[in-house]
């Protein structure tokens, strides 16, 4: 009979915030890379997902991923959050596993709307990102964590390259090539409007990230100082090899470009945390920073506007950390884990590709589906004209830096609200 | 010469300054205004409170040019800042008594757009 252990269930409770704090932190990284008509439409469609996702995830997702099921899917036990209570799960309460788990979902749903800035529209957003939680976070978490197939056969996910940024690097690519490009891409300079929220974003996404790889050992272990410690070190590395690239192609280090770095390196060591040494997570961060940093000078050159990066940051990121992890993996760090190509296990390598592949094949294909779908019902994007103005005031009526020039305060009692523009009929050709 | 006054759409910027540049007309001077031309006004709410945004954002753009050129320029503004919408703007036409280019101290003609013609 499992028994609740305290110190494990306090660093879990710790765990769960540090992850929930990541999306707003997310907010705060995309937010400043947009222009300022959009950055108050690109925030949101991180925080909504706080609400969007969180729920389906209680409501159904949960028990898609975790509850007991076959080899592809979860079982319904814990539809609605049925018989998720205190009692043990692991050393924590079942509740709170539940909490940890759903944070990832959150975060990852977000993760994808940096290749849809500046263009879709936020009702036909919600409703895909709420679906891909039911139909493609939950299914892939299953393979990986939850007791399916790609778990049974061995494959090493510590905290999610896998399940969150191939999974939401991928959806992300797929998404931004059936959106289509923003009306300006490759035609005028679209600049960050903000970069110290994008530096902020990386420097609180960073502080969430202990909460998401060392609270990925499910306990208050030797594993979770390890994976926190291999958190601390990887993205160091990454951020000092991504501003010598910056440096050597430039001639300056660049701020985003450290931003960037910083992320990158954490993507790349979420699958490797709690499975590789210290040295390990340093050679796997400074090697992670150049295929990221190629995908994006590659990007940019093509038509595909991923706006901001997902796919060459999570997607590649996450790529490279997967197989680095098949690689660079120790039983001596970790005897619940598996030795790497270089400790004289290749067909851990092989493992590895076939997790990332898989992921990736089955995420492409369903958002493509969804998103497809979804395009039957309602326009995905805003008209050009709209795009012109800015997301901010179309899509939310507000204004992320307001002047209040101009503006005519009416009275509450003679608030006439503008008509709300339907989130899922064809929209009117002016909005 | 004569001094063109154009009022136009923030988001259409890019695009004038495109056409501007196409129709080789040079120099010109951009400046962020608030204004309004009829349109129904946007409503913004925060939290409890409900403002009527009155005044829109508008750019304008100011523009010496010879005579030779004026019609060029008002006919790359008009194509390429309008949306068919109310609010796209106005073009105004102003005669200019003098006009000095304060690096040479040209005058009038020499002072303004076309500037290949001077001193070539």
């Amino acid at each position: 009979m499992p028994t609740i252990n305290p110190a494990d269930t306090a660093w879990m409770l710790v765990s769960t915030a540090l992850v929930l704090l990541m999306t707003p932190a997310l907010a705060f990284f995309y937010g400043g890379l947009v222009r300022n008509k959009n950055s108050l439409n690109t925030m949101m469609m991180s925080f909504v997902a706080l609400g969007v996702v969180g729920v389906t995830w209680a409501l159904a997702a949960y028990s898609l991923a975790f509850a007991d099921g076959g080899p592809l899917l979860g079982g319904l036990a814990n539809l609605g959050l049925a018989g998720v209570g205190t009692e043990a799960k692991g050393t924590i309460p079942h509740v709170l596993f539940m909490a940890f788990q759903g944070t990832f979902a959150i975060i990852t749903a977000a993760l994808i709307s940096g290749a849809v800035v500046e263009r879709m529209r936020f009702g036909p957003y919600v409703a895909f990102i709420s679906l891909w939680t039911l139909l493609v976070y939950a299914p892939v978490a299953h393979w990986v964590w939850g007791g399916g197939w790609l778990m049974s056969r061995g494959v090493l996910d510590f905290a999610g390259g896998t399940v969150v940024h191939i999974n939401a690097g991928v959806s992300a690519l797929v998404a931004a090539m059936v959106l289509g490009s923003r009306k300006d891409y490759g035609r005028q300079a679209v600049l960050p409007h903000s970069v110290p929220f994008t530096l902020l974003g990386a420097g609180l996404l960073w502080f969430g990230w202990f909460g998401f790889n060392g609270g990925s050992a499910l306990a208050a272990s030797e594993l979770a100082g390890l994976a926190f410690s291999n958190t601390f070190l990887a993205p160091m590395a990454t951020l000092v090899v991504w501003t010598l690239l910056d440096y050597f192609r430039t001639g300056r280090a660049t701020a985003v470009g450290a931003a960037t770095g910083i992320v990158v390196g954490l993507v790349a060591i979420t699958p490797a945390a709690g499975f590789v040494s210290p040295g390990s997570a340093l050679l796997l961060g400074a090697v992670a920073a150049l295929p990221s940093y190629l995908a994006i000078a590659l990007r940019s050159r093509t038509r595909i506007d991923d706006s901001l990066d997902v796919f060459a940051g999570h997607g590649v990121g996450g790529l490279t950390g997967a197989l680095l992890t098949g690689m660079l993996a120790q039983k001596v760090w970790n005897p619940a884990g598996a030795d790497g190509l270089l400790f004289g296990n290749p067909t851990q390598l092989g493992l590895q590709a076939l997790g990332c592949l898989s992921a990736a094949l089955y995420a492409g294909v369903m958002t493509f589906v969804i998103l497809k779908a979804l395009s039957l019902v309602t326009a995905l994007r805003v008209v050009p004209r709209t795009e012109g103005v800015g997301m901010d005031v179309s899509q939310h009526g507000e204004e992320a830096y307001a002047s209040g020039e101009g503006s005519i305060l009416v009275p509450p009692e003679l608030a006439i609200l503008p008509e709300p523009v339907p989130a899922f009929t064809p929209q009117v050709a002016s909005r | 010469m004569k001094l063109i006054v154009a009022i136009i759409r923030p988001d259409r910027l890019n695009e004038v300054l495109e056409a501007l540049y196409r129709a080789e007309v040079r120099g010109l001077t951009v400046s962020r205004v608030l204004g309004h031309g009829g349109e129904t006004e946007r409503v913004e709410t925060y939290r409890g409170t409900t403002v009527k945004v009155d005044l829109q954002e508008k750019i304008r753009l100011e523009i010496g040019v010879s005579d030779s050129f004026v019609d060029v320029t008002i006919k790359a503004v008009l194509a390429s800042a309008r949306t068919g919408d109310v609010g796209d703007g106005k073009v105004f036409v102003l005669d200019v008594e003098q006009v000095y280019r304060i690096r040479t101290g040209e005058k009038n003609e020499a002072a303004v757009t076309p500037p290949e013609t001077v001193g070539a």
